[in-house]
């Protein structure tokens, strides 16, 4: 048995045999021909259906992983019509009278050595576009398609890495997982995996052979590993997984589809918490009907340096889009010197959960603050945003944060720079904040109550204390009528309230807070169908 | 003719997508419409020349534009300027 690990893209388990996707060049020859004119009526007709297969895979594409990513296969249509790249190839044939082929694969080269003398990354990388088209014409003529997947079990597709018009061929039918050596969690090769819901790993350890062919393997997307030739332990362990998943699966898919709303005809928005753009497949999967708090402090914990304005914008971008119109509610930094970030400079703490932590940053650092916030509105042009702010405890800070907002909508304004409108609402997790909720309701659109926080400040416990845990109740009352009061006080001033911390997904106490009036539940991805059940099952009127 | 310059605020440049949004809206029109940055002109109407300007972030690109259209032509292309880059 073979062990390989890699960045798991999206959970689930995947077992069969292994196919491995290889690109196979073409080797073209020089060849003397006298006929030039036929040569381009062939270069006419290699084109045109080049740019016919093009558009067909671009249809394909918008289907399966969204316009955005779509578009490189428009863009390939414009390069092979681009003037330069027809007049080079029309050129050679006719001043060298030699054959199309070589014409192709000499231009190709050009046009590939140009991007590749560039000094920009990005635009170096853009030397394979140009061997993709070309690769393109030369398939055409040879009349052969390229790594075309020929199988008639589905199968876990290998790779060193794969470009979108490789993927966009495959059956989807055939595959089980993809599994590449390079590749980002972000590539087009993890999106296809997270909207076609398979097990799929980027950047995995192992070395690409053609002995692999036809192996068998088990691909463990909640570990991110892969077993080639699994041990008898293993591979029963993992089908009992698999068994599992797909029992839990069935019993829930009902649930999809179904209004969140109880038997006497309250309706609840049900909506996900998500930590990271991967938990987005997680979310559509489980058919909430929002996000109800994005966390965005990932960005702020994977980057080296402050993330830009501009990689804040395309990551809140990509998800409003991929919601489609669906509510994002997006957290503002919530990062303190318990989620310690080296380039934020934070000191040392006595008391971390007291200290200088997120608002508390923001207002302090506003740069930092702006940045996040012109990403955000920049990018609710592309979708339907909200905005929401963390341990609030006064007026004031919500008032200098309305203000912050309207300066940077000037900015916007007067830069001209596209930017929507987004809901703002505040975080209700400490005390301060329900006691003064009847007054902070009138500043805001919506509340939305951490109790993982309000819980730990209402009770005074530390939950990383386990001694403590003799004198923790999670249902304690007092932390249960600081929520009634948080909703009485936002219903008054006619606002939403909603709960997104643990104690949401708590089904206990779905009644309690259904009878209580909570407009949402925001609750993480894996917890939205169970709730569903119990709220669909539950009547607020009856004992 | 018309010229009009812009100076570049996207992290990445004129990278494929806007440069073939550029493209889309340039063969809308008849007018001859050139892209430079800093050295000579390309035609706006092919994707490879754009793209080998390796315009970045805080360059300046002028544009120019001469025929029939160039007054809408000046006006599609600025808009899309903006919005995209």
């Amino acid at each position: 048995m073979q062990v390989y690990h890699g960045k798991s893209v999206f959970g689930g388990i995947a077992i069969g045999k292994l196919w491995v996707f290889s690109k196979k060049e073409h080797q073209v020859v020089r060849v003397k021909v006298q006929d030039c004119e036929k040569e381009l009526v062939r270069y006419e007709q290699a084109k045109e259906e080049a740019i016919k297969q093009l558009q067909a895979l671009y249809e394909k594409a918008c289907k399966e992983v969204g316009e955005a990513n779509a578009a490189i296969f428009e863009i390939h249509q414009m390069m092979l019509e681009d003037e330069d790249y027809t007049d080079s190839i029309k050129n050679i044939v006719t001043s060298q009278q030699v054959n199309l082929e070589y014409a192709i694969g000499v231009t190709a080269d050009n046009f590939s050595t140009m991007f590749a003398s560039m000094e920009d990354e990005y635009m170096k990388a853009r030397a394979a576009d140009v061997k993709d088209i070309s690769e393109r014409l030369l398939s055409i003529l040879k009349g052969k398609s390229n790594g075309e997947l020929k199988t008639d079990t589905p199968v876990i597709v290998l790779a060193d890495d794969l470009a979108p018009s490789e993927t966009v061929q495959m059956d989807k039918e055939k595959i089980l997982s993809f599994v590449t050596v390079h590749g980002s969690v972000n590539s087009h090769t993890a999106i296809l995996a997270r909207t076609m819901s398979i097990p799929a790993l980027v950047g995995t350890d192992l070395t690409l052979s053609e002995e692999l062919n036809g192996q068998e393997a088990i691909v463990d997307g909640f570990s991110g590993t892969i077993y080639i030739q699994p041990d008898e332990k293993i591979r029963e362990e993992l089908e009992r997984k698999k068994e599992e998943e797909e029992e839990k699966k069935k019993l829930l898919l009902t649930l999809k589809g179904k209004e969140d709303v109880t038997l006497d005809g309250q309706h609840v928005m049900l909506y996900a918490n998500i930590g990271n753009t991967s938990d987005l497949a997680m979310v559509l999967k489980n058919d909430a009907s929002g996000i109800g708090l994005f966390r965005s402090e990932f960005i702020y914990l994977e980057s080296e340096d402050f993330p830009t304005e501009n990689e804040q914008f395309q990551i809140y971008k990509s998800v409003a889009e991929t919601m489609a119109g669906k509510r994002v509610i997006i957290r503002t930094l919530d990062i303190g010197a318990d989620k310690k970030v080296d380039y934020f400079g934070l000191e040392p703490e006595e008391n971390p959960a007291l200290g200088y932590r997120a608002i508390r940053i923001c207002l302090s650092q506003p740069d930092i603050f702006k940045t996040q916030l012109r990403a955000i509105l920049r990018a609710s042009v592309y979708g339907n945003i909200a905005v929401m702010y963390p341990m609030i405890t006064s007026l004031e800070e919500v008032r200098r944060i309305k203000e912050i907002v309207e300066e940077v909508k000037k900015e916007l304004s007067e830069q001209r720079i596209a930017f929507g409108e987004v809901l703002q609402g505040i975080m209700i997790e400490t005390p301060a904040a329900v006691m003064m909720s009847e007054e902070l309701a009138k500043e805001v659109d919506f509340f939305s109550i951490g109790t993982n926080d309000l819980t730990q400040y209402t009770l005074a416990i530390d939950r990383q204390n386990p001694k403590l845990d003799a004198f923790y109740d999670a249902h304690h009352p007092a932390v249960l009528r600081m929520i009634q009061m948080t909703v009485e006080n936002a219903h008054k001033a006619g606002i939403w309230a909603g709960i997104c911390g643990e104690l949401g997904a708590d089904l206990s106490l779905t009644k309690e807070f259904l009878k209580m009036g909570v407009d949402e539940l925001s609750v993480s991805p894996g917890r939205v169908l169970p709730l569903r059940k119990v709220i669909r099952e539950t009547d607020v009127t009856k004992a | 003719m018309k010229t009009f310059s812009y100076t570049i605020k996207d992290e990445q440049g004129i990278h494929a997508r806007p440069a073939g949004e550029l493209v889309k809206v340039a063969k809308t029109f008849t007018s001859e419409i050139k892209i430079g940055n800093g050295g000579s002109m390309v035609d706006a109407k092919k994707i490879f020349g754009i793209m080998g300007l390796g315009a970045k972030k805080g360059d300046t690109v002028e544009f120019s534009f001469d025929g029939e259209d160039e007054e809408q032509a000046l006006e599609a292309v600025s808009k899309l300027m903006e919005n995209s880059l």
